[in-house]
């Protein structure tokens, strides 16, 4: 319930959220947590396997328990956690892991079973029939156990990746951060503070005591007022650090809009790469349960949490509190819940020394040794006192400082007894200093102090001067513990309540011989829920060290890994949703092939129209084969600017080239165009394609569209690595020119129309040409088998060409075709792509084995002749139908017309096929030493499409083969 | 014969401005990459005719219009003239590029979405090779914002994610504390 005067929400902003679909109010500054608790709901969730019922624990993100589904639209959000989440009006909160309602949830039979059901039960159990496994247990238990669901939606939600840097990064904005970065700033250091919380100001606004002679949390809000006016300090609240990896890298996540009902164009989270040259860590420290029987019912609670629920919230989470420590922080909750008028039913501490003195029953040396009540505490048993009657139970077994961060890369901290915890081991994270709690310094005035000495440290490393600034007066009082990790117990004492991991789970490990702290993990699945242990690591692992009479130094922790709180995928894969994932890259012709309803294909990255239809074409074969034969009688034009370009100049490029092709291509004349084929250093086909003699020692080199990255990034490699000594100068120039192939018989009398001078290249030849007064490059090259040229302008001027030579295309019969069209003509052809040239052929195999020059070296010629990349291959052949059934698919399988169609007898493949108009389904493929089969019969199998067909192995030329159309 | 009309790479996309960010084509102009072969010095001959020697790696010079920009690894970009005959590879690269300028407050904050470079810590003059979104950019830092260059056929999605993160940028100043 709200106390009247306490907290720092503003009550003049009331807001509201349904949460399973009664309305809970509160106002701003409120979590989700504290608003039901504000409203007197304790009960939030069900327990991962068990389905126990669960409440609130903690104040912070590193809850357990108080996990949630949020349900906008047709968006779910699982796994939302309470204590983080900002009340939103409107907010549509729903609990997750239950069959039925969160009160009577249908699986807590699980509970009733719960002795069948202890670590190690589904590897013991479900280990038989095998076949079992997949198809009846793991089903079973999937829908039994888990957490939140997707609503399987795609997801609307904007996300967004930045990068920022810094000199000093200043992880948590508590006393020590705060001193931190003051201390960083007046230096002149770039700071970024960064800070989970949306305030400023850590734990300073969860408590009551004074720094610097005023109330802790407007001493805070001081100190970023003081940040907040000087230029070189960027605030970040709302961003959790979630990793620190090489080279002073960060990964963060700031919750941008979840505090705001409408974002508009702003992202949900916004994932940070920060790189900073020196880091202060002061992310503080978490406070520990300890386990005892049914400490898992809500109403138990972490003492500092209830307080901190108290001061900062206003909220009073129970009317009769017992409390129940092993350290002197615990005093602070009794007195803060003391001083508010809250009942205080009993002071359990289990140390018989303990100085602590107050208003209330105070049991020393004693224990809890039980809570009763299901949905909610009821009654707490204490060792000498018997049951008390109470509806909250506060929590203390101590603080583990926040190590994550310092351990990120594989480092592990070190035990320190007399706060008995882990504490960071300096330098495990180069740049980094760890303050304040988070180095185990518990004060506030240690953290004050702390803070500033960190940062100096870090300055200093950087090579800047700092002032050392007045540390504020503040309690120096450092608190007392000591260690208590369970009450022994008959029942169930809870470590780890994401995974329903108990005491006993923990000693079973390792009576079963699991004794590492690694093991022991795995085997109970401790700390591998989505708080990843925050909770119980240290517990479970003190239990273990008991269990095997090891210390806890010995025992050691597990691995501490990023991120440090769940992080959203869609946030790491920002700009990588939908159409974001790649660029898009258009020719200069995308808008006239629209206009002309050209479905567009992707090629790399880039766009190109399939085909043109014309009006009544139904289906996309009627315009490709229109196209085809228009381009066979007539003259067709299609864009292939996409084709890679690169231009290649120096006293020694034709050396470079022939040591990447393996042809000659230094003899190549100016004036003329050569086909040539690039293998790997591997010995296999890389790439092919023409390259043309413009001048001396300069020539412009064509790759295929798929591999032209590629092509260049192996130009590199070679020219930097491989051939230092050659004087070559290269640089793509694909998007300077945009280029259109113009085939056909009538394709000579088409450019007359459309080049200042007709043309007048020979087959294979190159040359300059204007168009409109314009400078351009004419190449008679061939991709159809027809008379053909490309010619290429300026790409300013590549739309206006394409319209142009469309208009007089027109006239002679022709116009546009696309990759349909083009594909059926080069298959007709035989001509390839990267459908048969995939990285697994040799020259040999696509029959250009008589290619490879004997009088130089060039790249893959060693390796080319290697075993296995010579005999007994699979060779590029033709395939015709000729049985009943003619259809072909690419990647069908060939085998004996007698053999079964199994693995084992698969003797090649079909690469392409096309409906040729003039020849019906023609097809390329490999067979298993193909060219000396042609003529045989063989049966085609598509096992995915069910689609057996004979096929007659054939020359892979179909059309033309002397090329004879081409060359007149 | 046909008379070729010329046409921008970021024809009918540009400008736009949002909040305090405005985002526009640069002109069509001449472009020349020029990589000195081995050994050769074309400094010399560069400055006598367009009035610009090489610039540092990293960096840019620029003179009445003219400007030359350290592109790659031994390559530089001529802008706004033609270079003489020099002891180099010279391709012609003006229809290569979109070119836009990125200008205003929020110009930092902005790249900060899509580019991993420390932008602020630029000189006005300053080059670099490096990414904007997904595709491979020049960036040139200048007074008041950035030039960027990428690819011509990259032009509607460089004007997509810049214009995304420049109305980002302006929605989250706007949103409450």
């Amino acid at each position: 319930m709200r106390h009247d005067t306490k907290g720092l929400i503003d009550r003049t902003q009331r807001r509201s959220f349904t949460f399973d679909g009664n309305s809970y109010s509160g106002f701003k500054g409120d979590t989700l947590a504290s608003t039901l608790l504000a409203n007197n709901v304790h009960l939030v969730g069900r327990s991962f396997k068990y389905h126990r019922p669960r409440g609130i624990m903690s104040d912070g993100t590193q809850d357990p328990n108080g996990l949630v589904e949020l349900h906008q639209g047709d968006q779910i959000t699982p796994n939302l956690r309470l204590t983080g989440q900002e009340l939103v009006n409107g907010l549509d909160i729903r609990s997750q892991n239950h069959l039925g309602s969160l009160d009577w949830d249908l699986l807590e039979l699980n509970d009733l079973l719960s002795p069948f059901l202890s670590a190690g039960f589904y590897y013991k159990t479900f280990m038989w029939p095998k076949a079992f496994w997949e198809k009846l247990y793991e089903p079973i238990i999937r829908r039994a156990a888990g957490l939140g669901r997707l609503s399987m939606a795609n997801n609307s939600d904007r996300y967004e990746k930045a990068f920022a840097f810094c000199d000093v990064l200043v992880i948590g904005s508590g006393p020590a951060g705060l001193m931190a970065a003051l201390t960083a700033a007046e230096a002149g250091a770039q700071v970024i503070l960064a800070e989970e919380d949306f305030i400023f100001g850590g734990r300073l606004n969860s408590e009551t005591y004074d720094v610097g002679g005023t109330s802790g949390h407007i001493w805070a809000a001081e100190q970023i007022a003081k940040l907040r006016e000087m230029d070189n300090v960027r605030l970040m609240k709302r961003t959790t650090i979630t990793g620190a990896y090489d080279g002073g890298t960060y990964a963060a996540v700031e919750r941008v809009s979840h505090h705001v009902a409408q974002s508009g164009d702003a992202p949900l989270e916004t994932f940070w790469r920060i790189t900073a040259r020196g880091c202060v860590y002061a992310a503080g420290a978490m406070e520990r349960p300890i386990a005892f029987q049914n400490n898992d019912r809500p109403g138990v609670i972490m003492a500092s949490a209830l307080r901190g629920y108290l001061n900062r919230y206003g909220v009073a989470a129970g009317k009769r509190v017992v409390l129940f420590g092993n350290n002197d922080d615990t005093f602070r909750t009794a007195h803060d819940l003391a001083a508010a008028g809250i009942h205080i039913a009993a002071y359990v501490d289990s140390r018989a020394d303990a100085d602590i003195t107050g208003d209330f029953p105070i049991y020393k040396g004693a224990h809890v040794t039980n809570v009763k009540g299901r949905k909610r505490v009821e009654a707490v048993t204490i060792t000498g006192a018997g049951d008390v009657m109470a509806d909250c139970l506060g929590v203390s077994g101590g603080y583990n400082p926040t190590v994550h961060l310092a351990c990120h890369m594989n480092g592990r901290p070190q035990w320190n007894e007399n706060i008995a915890a882990f504490i960071p081991t300096p330098n495990m994270v180069p740049g980094m200093e760890v303050a304040g709690a988070a180095g185990g310094t518990f004060s506030t005035h240690g953290c004050l102090k702390s803070g500033v000495f960190r940062a100096r440290e870090v300055l200093k490393a950087l090579g800047l001067e700092a002032r050392a600034p007045a540390i504020p007066k503040a309690d120096a009082l450092q608190t007392r513990i000591r260690p208590l990790w369970m009450v022994p117990c008959k029942g169930r004492a809870w470590l780890d309540f994401q995974n329903d991991v108990t005491v006993k789970d923990v000693k079973l490990a390792a009576q079963e011989n699991f004794k590492s702290v690694e093991h022991m993990k795995r085997y109970t699945t401790q700390g591998m829920a989505p708080d990843q242990g925050k909770n119980s690591n240290v517990n479970a692992l003190a239990v273990l060290a008991d269990a095997t009479g090891r210390g806890i130094a010995e025992t050691g922790t597990t691995t501490y890994r990023p991120p440090y709180t769940p992080v959203a995928i869609a946030a790491m894969g920002a700009h990588g949703q939908g159409a974001g994932f790649a660029p898009q890259r258009f020719t200069t012709s995308d808008k006239i092939s629209r206009d002309m309803n050209a479905p567009m294909i992707e090629a790399g990255l880039w766009y190109r129209p399939s085909y043109f239809p014309k009006d009544g074409e139904g289906h996309w074969r009627q315009s490709c084969d229109r196209e085809v034969a228009m381009v066979r009688s007539a003259v067709g034009v299609a864009d292939v600017s996409t084709l890679g370009k690169i231009d290649i100049q120096g006293p020694d490029a034709g050396a470079f080239l022939d040591f990447l092709y393996i042809n000659t291509f230094s003899t190549l004349k100016p004036g003329k165009v050569r086909y040539g084929l690039m293998l790997r250093e591997d010995g296999y086909v890389m790439d092919d394609g023409t390259t043309a003699c413009i001048a001396t020692n300069h020539y412009v080199m064509t790759t295929t569209t798929a591999a032209a990255g590629q092509v260049m990034r192996h130009l590199e490699f070679v020219s930097q690595c491989l051939r230092p000594d050659l004087d070559v100068q290269f640089i793509s120039v694909t998007e300077q020119w945009a280029q259109f192939a113009v085939a056909g018989p009538k394709s000579r009398d088409l450019l007359a129309q459309v080049l200042d001078e007709p043309p007048d290249l020979p087959f294979m030849g190159c040359g300059e040409v204007s168009v409109g007064g314009i400078k351009a490059r004419l190449f008679r090259i061939s991709f159809s088998g027809e008379h053909a040229y490309e010619l290429a302008v300026p790409a300013r001027y590549g739309e206006s060409l394409f319209k142009g030579v469309l208009d007089k295309a027109d006239a002679l019969g022709g116009g546009a075709y696309g990759m349909e069209a083009l594909n059926v003509m080069r298959v007709e052809k035989g001509f390839l792509t990267h459908s048969e040239i995939d990285g697994r052929v040799t020259a040999g195999d696509i029959g250009m084995g008589a290619m490879m020059s004997e009088g130089k070296d060039f790249i893959g010629k060693t390796a080319a002749q290697r075993p296995g990349l010579l005999e007994d291959r699979e060779e590029l052949v033709g395939l015709k139908p000729v049985g009943a059934v003619k259809e072909l698919n690419a990647g069908a399988f060939l085998f004996a017309v007698e053999d079964d169609p199994i693995r084992e007898t698969q003797q090649g493949y079909t690469t392409s096929v096309a409906f040729s108009p003039e020849l019906g389904m023609i097809g390329l493929g490999f067979l298993k030493n193909g060219r000396e089969r042609h003529g045989e019969v063989l049966k085609l199998v598509d096992h995915m499409r069910q689609v057996t067909t004979r096929v007659e192995i054939c020359h892979p030329v179909f059309l033309d083969p002397e090329g004879s159309k081409a060359r007149d | 014969m046909i008379d070729l009309v010329a046409k921008s790479p970021a024809a009918g996309l540009l400008p736009v401005t949002v909040g305090a960010s405005t985002l526009s084509e640069q002109p069509v102009t001449q472009i020349y990459s020029i990589a000195p072969f081995k050994g050769a010095h074309v400094s010399t001959a560069l400055k006598k005719a367009v009035g610009l020697g090489l610039p540092n790696v990293g960096g840019s010079k620029s003179e009445d219009g003219v400007e030359i920009l350290w592109a790659a690894r031994g390559q530089y970009f001529l802008i706004g003239a033609k270079p003489p005959p020099l002891p180099a590879a010279i391709t012609d690269q003006s229809d290569a590029w979109c070119t836009v300028a990125l200008t205003g407050e929020n110009t930092d904050h902005v790249m900060a979405r899509l580019c991993p470079l420390d932008i602020a810590s630029m000189e006005h003059g300053d080059v670099a090779r490096s990414l904007v979104g997904h595709m491979s950019a020049i960036i040139v830092k200048r007074k008041g914002g950035v030039t960027l260059m990428v690819f011509r056929a990259f032009a509607k999605t460089l004007v997509h994610d810049l214009q995304t993160a420049m109305r980002s940028v302006t929605a989250q100043a706007t949103l409450p504390d």
